[in-house]
């Protein structure tokens, strides 16, 4: 076998944001949307710190600080509204979500 | 060589449970794949030397956001029919060759570059004076990255403001 | 190879069955001191003042049939015992027992940050128990347990950066060498973080005052209702290692670990003639018993009241200790 270099980590990233995107654009249920868009940020956190690695420099990695903060964000954030919604509609089916005010 | 076994081992759980997460039925069965697939992505980040990532993704995805999940699944608790109704304008299948397509794009995008990969430019050492993973990190949290980790800080306090105002029951 | 792979696996076998021997003992203990102080005898039958009783009750639970409910979720029902167990035992990796490198499995960077992060993947072993059971008690238990959990983890972790901010390592030996250094425990400049951290600890171990999860008189059992045989004793496990954890880790912290009293005192080194491993679990018993004597003291916190506590009076005095904290290392 080949010695595993940052390309491997970029196409193990790539292929996880893939799997990500169509979570987003297959599923119905908007709980596992949110989870999939953890995965696609997941998919750029691997991404950083593997180039990170390579070029021996931390810039890569206080990015990722940034990212968890964010995603910790958008986990609060979303999961509000989806709480919100929940009880006005009884549904987390995103195809029901399909008025902007009540 | 060991390193080479791990990474592949890794590789392949972290894809499958990506893939278990956006196929399981279940909700909940969903959000436990989503943990262990953070956990085999922390020990990732231990094989590139980014220990304190590591802990932080451990601390902060798995620990805390997936709870968040977990609380809220259980508090709509919804079994299976979540996704009965299904608008008949959805083409799911467009959906599925949209990610193909940025797959697809992802691919091209490394074959094109890969080849530079070799020359790996003499990073610009950040004159830290400290050692360590955790230690250079802060280091340049505190110096060169201190007003985005303000602007950061200030972000979360904003989602907790407003996180707290949309679940709050009107009064 | 044999440094790399050998040793390590076999401290690792030690310290778990240690461990795992230790809890029965520690469930023993916690019988007798609960019976005292209530005027009882406690377990008294089974070997001299029933010390053998440490070793019939794990048989017992063992050897009791293992139910798994009808309409629970099989996979997740047998998964979240093991997932309360396992980081509870994997913590005690970098728990430094004493001085020598014969007493801790490793010792990493982030040693305290990595303590942190596995036990709160302790939680899932709890919510999952509740939802699995497919049950309406053990699922109020679980969102009760979610809650509360992560509520005591913010005020926990806020505390512990003070003390970090002290020894200026996260390394748990590092921890235990600054205050070697500093002459003191932490305990005397700290002492505030070090309320806050037991507080929190009993909070996050289910230990009463703050049992909420499981508490019998309103939910029966909370999330291990449903749970029996081996998979209940699993819990029952978790629940006392997690109560080592806290000690050991508040032992570590606040107490000096594995020093002796004022460590730079010389007219106190005739006590050097006592192991360095005598001192840590001296501590650890001092504080095991300590827990078991607030459980029989205090009564059960209403759930309101456990959340006013968490959020309007221990994170605030956490975020304050780490700015006076902070102050007072800039200002020396």
């Amino acid at each position: 076998m080949m010695e595993i270099t940052t390309v491997h980590y970029t196409v193990l990233s790539a292929a996880l944001f893939s799997i990500g995107v169509i979570g987003v654009l297959v599923r119905r249920n908007i709980i596992i949307i949110f989870m999939a868009i953890e995965l696609m940020l997941n998919a750029v956190n691997i991404n950083l710190v593997a180039h990170a690695h390579r070029l021996e420099n931390l810039v890569g990695e206080v990015f990722v600080v940034f990212v968890i903060a964010v995603a910790a964000a958008e986990a609060a954030v979303g999961l509000g509204i989806i709480l919100a919604f929940f009880r006005n509609k009884e549904t987390v089916n995103i195809d029901e979500m399909n008025v902007m005010r009540w | 060589m060991a390193e080479t076994i791990g990474f592949y081992t890794l590789s392949v759980l972290i894809l499958g449970l990506a893939v278990l997460v956006v196929t399981a039925k279940n909700t909940v069965h969903s959000i436990l794949f989503l943990v262990m697939n953070f956990l085999c992505v922390a020990v990732l980040y231990v094989v590139l030397q980014a220990e304190f990532l590591a802990v932080i993704q451990v601390l902060v995805y798995a620990g805390g956001i997936v709870v968040l999940y977990l609380i809220v699944v259980m508090l709509v608790n919804l079994k299976g029919e979540a996704e009965a109704h299904q608008d008949p304008r959805r083409l799911s299948v467009i959906g599925l060759a949209l990610a193909g397509a940025v797959l697809l794009e992802l691919a091209g995008i490394l074959v094109y570059s890969s080849g530079s990969d070799a020359a790996v430019p003499s990073s610009e050492a950040v004159a830290s004076p400290v050692q360590g993973n955790v230690e250079e990190l802060g280091w340049l949290l505190y110096t060169d990255y201190l007003i985005p980790f303000e602007v950061a800080s200030v972000l979360l306090l904003v989602a907790m403001i407003g996180a707290i105002l949309l679940a709050r029951r009107e009064v | 190879m044999i440094d790399t792979i050998v040793i390590p696996l076999l401290k690792i076998a030690v310290l778990v069955n240690g461990v795992l021997v230790a809890v029965t003992f520690t469930v023993l203990m916690e019988r007798k001191v609960i019976a005292w102080a209530q005027s009882r005898l406690g377990p008294m039958r089974v070997g001299p003042y029933g010390i053998l009783q440490a070793i019939v009750d794990p048989i017992k639970l063992i050897l009791k049939e293992d139910i798994t409910p009808a309409k629970a979720d099989k996979w997740m029902f047998t998964l979240a015992p093991i997932l309360s167990l396992v980081p509870a035992l994997v913590v005690f990796a970098v728990v430094p027992f004493g001085g020598d490198e014969l007493f801790y499995v490793t010792d990493i960077n982030v040693g305290l940050l990595f303590i942190i992060a596995v036990t709160s993947i302790g939680v899932y072993g709890i919510i999952l128990a509740g939802w699995a059971s497919n049950s309406k008690y053990p699922l109020l238990a679980s969102l009760r347990a979610s809650a509360q959990l992560i509520s005591y983890e913010i005020a926990v972790t806020m505390t512990l950066v003070s003390v970090i901010l002290t020894a200026g390592t996260l390394s748990m030996i590092g921890i235990v060498e600054a205050q070697q250094e500093a002459g003191f425990w932490f305990f005397f400049v700290q002492p505030v973080a070090f309320v806050l951290v037991l507080i929190g600890g009993l909070a996050e171990t289910n230990r009463a005052p703050f049992d909420m999860p499981e508490a019998e008189q309103e939910l029966t059992g909370g999330f291990h209702t449903e749970y029996s045989g081996m998979r209940f004793s699993m819990f029952f496990l978790a629940e006392y290692a997690n109560m080592l954890v806290i000690s050991a880790v508040v032992v570590v912290l606040f107490w000096g670990g594995w020093l002796r009293p004022f460590p730079n005192v010389a007219a106190l080194s005739f006590l050097d003639f006592i192991p360095s491993w005598v001192w840590f679990f001296g501590k650890m018993f001092g504080f095991l018993y300590l827990f078991i004597w607030i459980r029989a003291t205090l009564p059960r916190y209403r759930y309101d009241q456990l959340m006013r506590l968490g959020w309007k009076i221990l994170i605030p005095i956490a975020i304050g200790n780490i700015v006076v904290t902070a102050v007072v290392k800039v200002l020396l």
